[in-house]
């Protein structure tokens, strides 16, 4: 029976990733395309949840779902009737070869998962408990991945200034051509 | 492990990878692109984070979060240099902006 329920709702989330996936692609205007992706980032943390990965679901949420997307939409709302995003493609060549990239990347992934299908990606390792909680993950990485935690303070620091630098106010002869 | 082996979830990232890799190719408005990738992003984090399972080790979660880490960051840079193409009076297309001066 809970094997049961774990199918039902990894098919949700699998609907509700891929549905939300394609409208983020094909929906033209931003504000609706960054709100799917807020409902595809909610059904990612469904899946990372029945992976056992407690505290990446609730960081998806907070910093993903809740802080990131929350700039973005205030961006889209900030841009106003610019940020439509009408579907005038490009020559219709280069339509046809991203199709093509497209497909090609999917069916290669296809077929590595075919090759390797099997016992190699059925069995899962046995886990703990604490296997994905906010201790265990904090513990690694004060202790064995320090230095990413490090680079990773300073990648976000560099992030930051830079956003401030890129939204200074442009020169004068900029505004008025804007 | 109960429900779905891990090769389903690596299947549902490799159509979600396609369906961003699509978008950043397809689609013109940088908003969109810079979506796109995010989609791009997370299916990579989904795959991370299978793998992680089935190993039985947490290195890959912690992968995960990094990229995420990366991630927001690309977002601010990308929302900075977005709204800085809009006040230059610059058209939100990623194929007009070719050139790499104010």
């Amino acid at each position: 029976m809970g094997d049961f329920l774990v199918w039902v709702v990894w098919f949700l989330a699998a609907g509700g990733c891929l549905a939300t996936g394609v409208a983020v692609v094909s929906l033209t205007n931003p504000f609706y395309s960054a709100l799917a992706l807020i409902g595809n980032l909610a059904a990612l943390a469904v899946f990372y949840l029945l992976l056992s990965a407690e505290f990446l679901a609730a960081a998806q949420v907070l910093v993903y779902a809740g802080s990131v997307m929350v700039m973005f939409l205030f961006v889209v709302a900030y841009l106003g009737g610019r940020a439509d995003a009408p579907w005038a493609g490009g020559p219709p060549l280069l339509r046809l070869a991203a199709i093509v990239a497209a497909a090609a990347l999917l069916v290669e992934v296809v077929v590595v998962l075919g090759l390797a299908w099997g016992d190699d990606l059925r069995g899962a390792a046995e886990i703990t408990d604490t296997f994905g909680s906010p201790g265990s993950i904090g513990e690694l990485f004060l202790t064995d991945h320090l230095l990413a935690f490090e680079i990773t303070s300073i990648v976000l620091l560099v992030a930051a200034v830079g956003g401030v630098v890129l939204g200074t106010t442009p020169e004068k002869k900029d505004e008025e051509a804007g | 492990m109960q429900g779905p082996g891990i090769g389903w979830y690596v299947i549902v990232a490799a159509i979600l990878f396609g369906t961003g890799a699509l978008g950043v190719m397809l689609r013109r408005s940088p908003l969109i692109v810079l979506l796109s990738l995010e989609l791009m992003l997370n299916a990579a984090n989904l795959t991370l984070i299978a793998f992680a399972r089935q190993q039985g080790s947490l290195d890959g979660q912690i992968f995960a979060l990094a990229v995420m880490a990366v991630a927001a960051a690309e977002v601010a840079i990308g929302l900075g240099l977005i709204v800085a193409m809009a006040r230059r009076g610059v058209a939100l297309d990623v194929d007009q902006a070719q050139a790499l001066k104010g």
